[in-house]
């Protein structure tokens, strides 16, 4: 469920103003963007963007990236991106880091849908006049590019069908791989890359039905922790908020003790700390 | 007898002369047949003698009859059906038509492909790049894999210097093709399974220009690494030797499929330019060709394809 608290009537035209009054003059009112932009939803908030354009001939994105800095600023221009092209700079920006950021590329592939992935695809190219793919395996090596590579170019299958018979043999593929230390094992990689996510349900399913405990764990163990991050926190939020944050916030504070709301509170400061806690749905 | 000669040309090529078969064996007499059964070559003598269909040549002519039809169903697709439908049947086929996968995922646009993909999950409950992983083993896996699953930017935007160090990746991989095939090689494979058309043409010119030599021409023992440049580059020079060899005699079933495939996917894309090429290297239009090699009404269909608007 989301945890944005957005009103179900407003009016573009309104708000493209009151932003504009916001920007104006020296100096911005964060409070009042925040307070517009933090409670729109991803359609209001294009809409802003167009009346924003007709009324002042001026990107809005432009104008706020002008006024803003710092975390706030990355985190209310990745807020104010259609999604799509979000995730594209995600990526972009992930994939330029000297030592190319591989979580986010894998949360991006692997969290949207089949057609969500593709949209994030086709607007990488539209602003980078490079294919996502293409610039992974650019930017990586080895076993590293295999994955992420066949991650971002995959089109899964959708659909519901499970093969029992199929889960059982890749449960034993992942359970032999696992047990040599294999992970880079090219069987491994095949059924990660190619499967669809059902199958992969039932084969995990399987896997800890035979060997007692979850894949994911396993998983976990072997790679280094992601760490909190602010472009990590910012990231989770801003493309979370309209879905299903509020799951995540109650998986964070069954896992950590403490909710994501006082995390926040304890690791920002300032307008981005704000701005997140609006997202997360704090009453103004 | 004259006749019998006539009938069994009738039967032998692309599709059946249905015209020749109706007017000679059709007005035949039980004598004119009994001198086809013993001299057609199509029958043997059954030991409690009498002279009995080879099961052979049943299942041969089986699939000329059929030819037409199967062009006919083919043509009427939808081409995301159809190119899904081209790549299962390969896939089922083994590795001898491993060339039709890179065939169809090399000279497709990209959101050709991608329909063909989004078609393939519709019509066998896989995803064609799950299929192609679990159902092709050896050296050519990991290419065709990842070329079934690009999805390349087609803008006209090029990186020259971009081109140029990845046609020395190239280079080294050939040079090294003792040690490990180029197939199988980690940057060939990025290189031709991610890079745009128009960048690739710039690599292979690169390649020409360092190396002395076409790229293309030094993978002459690599047939399904060729094949993928041909497609990606010189498509029209790819089909119409595809033709060629469909329509040599001799050729086998599956090379045989050839035809059909390359007209039908062709015809609204550029079977002209890719007929001109084949005037070029063969010195026959390729009319002429299915005019002497295809009979009856699937050499019509083809012919009418070909001559559609002009």
């Amino acid at each position: 469920m989301a945890t944005l608290v957005a009103p179900v009537q407003h009016s573009h035209i309104e708000d493209a103003k009151a932003l504009y009054k916001a920007c104006k003059g020296w100096g911005t009112d964060e409070k009042a963007v925040i307070s517009i932009l933090g409670h729109r939803t991803a359609a209001q908030r294009q809409q802003i963007r167009l009346a924003y354009q007709n009324l002042y001939q001026e990107d809005l994105v432009k104008r706020l990236e002008s006024e803003l800095s710092g975390a706030f600023e990355k985190a209310v221009y990745r807020w104010i991106l259609e999604p799509a092209d979000r995730d594209a700079v995600l990526a972009n920006v992930a994939i330029k880091k000297a030592c190319p950021d591989y979580h986010v590329i894998i949360e991006i592939a692997c969290v949207h849908s089949p057609e969500e992935l593709l949209a994030v695809r086709r607007a990488y190219q539209l602003s980078y006049k490079l294919s996502l793919e293409e610039d992974v395996a650019a930017h990586t090596t080895g076993d590293l590019r295999k994955l992420l590579v066949a991650l971002v170019s995959v089109l899964r299958y959708d659909g519901p069908e499970i093969n029992a018979r199929l889960a059982k043999s890749e449960a034993d593929i992942l359970e032999d791989a696992i047990k040599n230390k294999a992970f880079n094992h090219e069987e491994v990689i095949r059924i990660l890359t190619t499967r669809s996510k059902a199958q992969l349900m039932a084969t995990f399913n399987r896997y800890r039905d035979d060997c007692g405990t979850s894949i994911t764990k396993i998983i976990r163990n072997a790679i280094k922790g992601a760490g909190t991050d602010e472009d990590a926190l910012t990231r989770v939020i801003v493309t979370r908020a309209e879905k299903d944050l509020k799951v995540i916030k109650e998986v964070y504070y069954k896992r950590n003790s403490v909710t994501l709301e006082q995390a926040v509170a304890k690791d920002t400061s300032g307008d981005y700390n704000a701005f997140l806690l609006t997202l997360l749905g704090k009453a103004d | 007898m004259a006749e019998i000669e006539a009938l069994i040309k009738a039967f032998s090529g692309h599709g059946v002369d249905e015209k020749t078969v109706i007017s000679i064996l059709g007005n035949s007499q039980p004598e004119h047949r009994q001198a086809f059964r013993k001299e057609g070559g199509f029958f043997a003598e059954d030991e409690r003698r009498f002279e009995r269909w080879n099961d052979h040549h049943v299942k041969l002519l089986k699939h000329e009859f059929m030819r037409f039809k199967n062009a006919v169903v083919l043509w009427a697709m939808h081409p995301w059906e159809r190119d899904a439908r081209l790549i299962k049947e390969a896939l089922k086929k083994g590795p001898n038509s491993n060339s039709v996968i890179v065939e169809i995922a090399s000279t497709r646009s990209s959101d050709e492909l991608l329909g063909a993909r989004k078609a393939y999950h519709s019509l066998f409950e896989h995803s064609i790049e799950e299929d192609v992983a679990s159902h092709i083993h050896g050296k050519e896996k990991k290419l065709l894999v990842a070329l079934v699953s690009a999805y390349r930017y087609e803008g006209p935007k090029v990186k020259e210097d971009v081109a140029k160090s990845e046609a020395k990746a190239l280079i080294s991989a050939v040079k090294n093709a003792e040690k490990q095939n180029p197939i199988e090689n980690d940057e060939v494979v990025r290189i031709l399974s991610t890079r745009s058309k128009p960048h690739l043409k710039s690599v292979f010119k690169h390649y020409k220009e360092i190396a002395g030599q076409h790229f293309e021409d030094e993978l002459d023992v690599h047939l399904i690494l060729q094949a993928a440049v041909q497609c990606l580059i010189t498509p029209q020079s790819y089909f119409s030797r595809v033709l060629d060899e469909a329509m040599r005699d001799g050729a086998d079933k599956n090379t045989k499929k050839g035809l059909t495939r390359v007209l039908v996917t062709r015809a609204d894309v550029d079977i002209r330019a890719i007929s001109d090429d084949y005037r070029n290297h063969y010195a026959i239009p390729l009319a002429d060709k299915i005019e002497a090699k295809a009979k009856g009404s699937y050499k019509e269909f083809l012919l009418t394809l070909m001559a559609r608007g002009s």
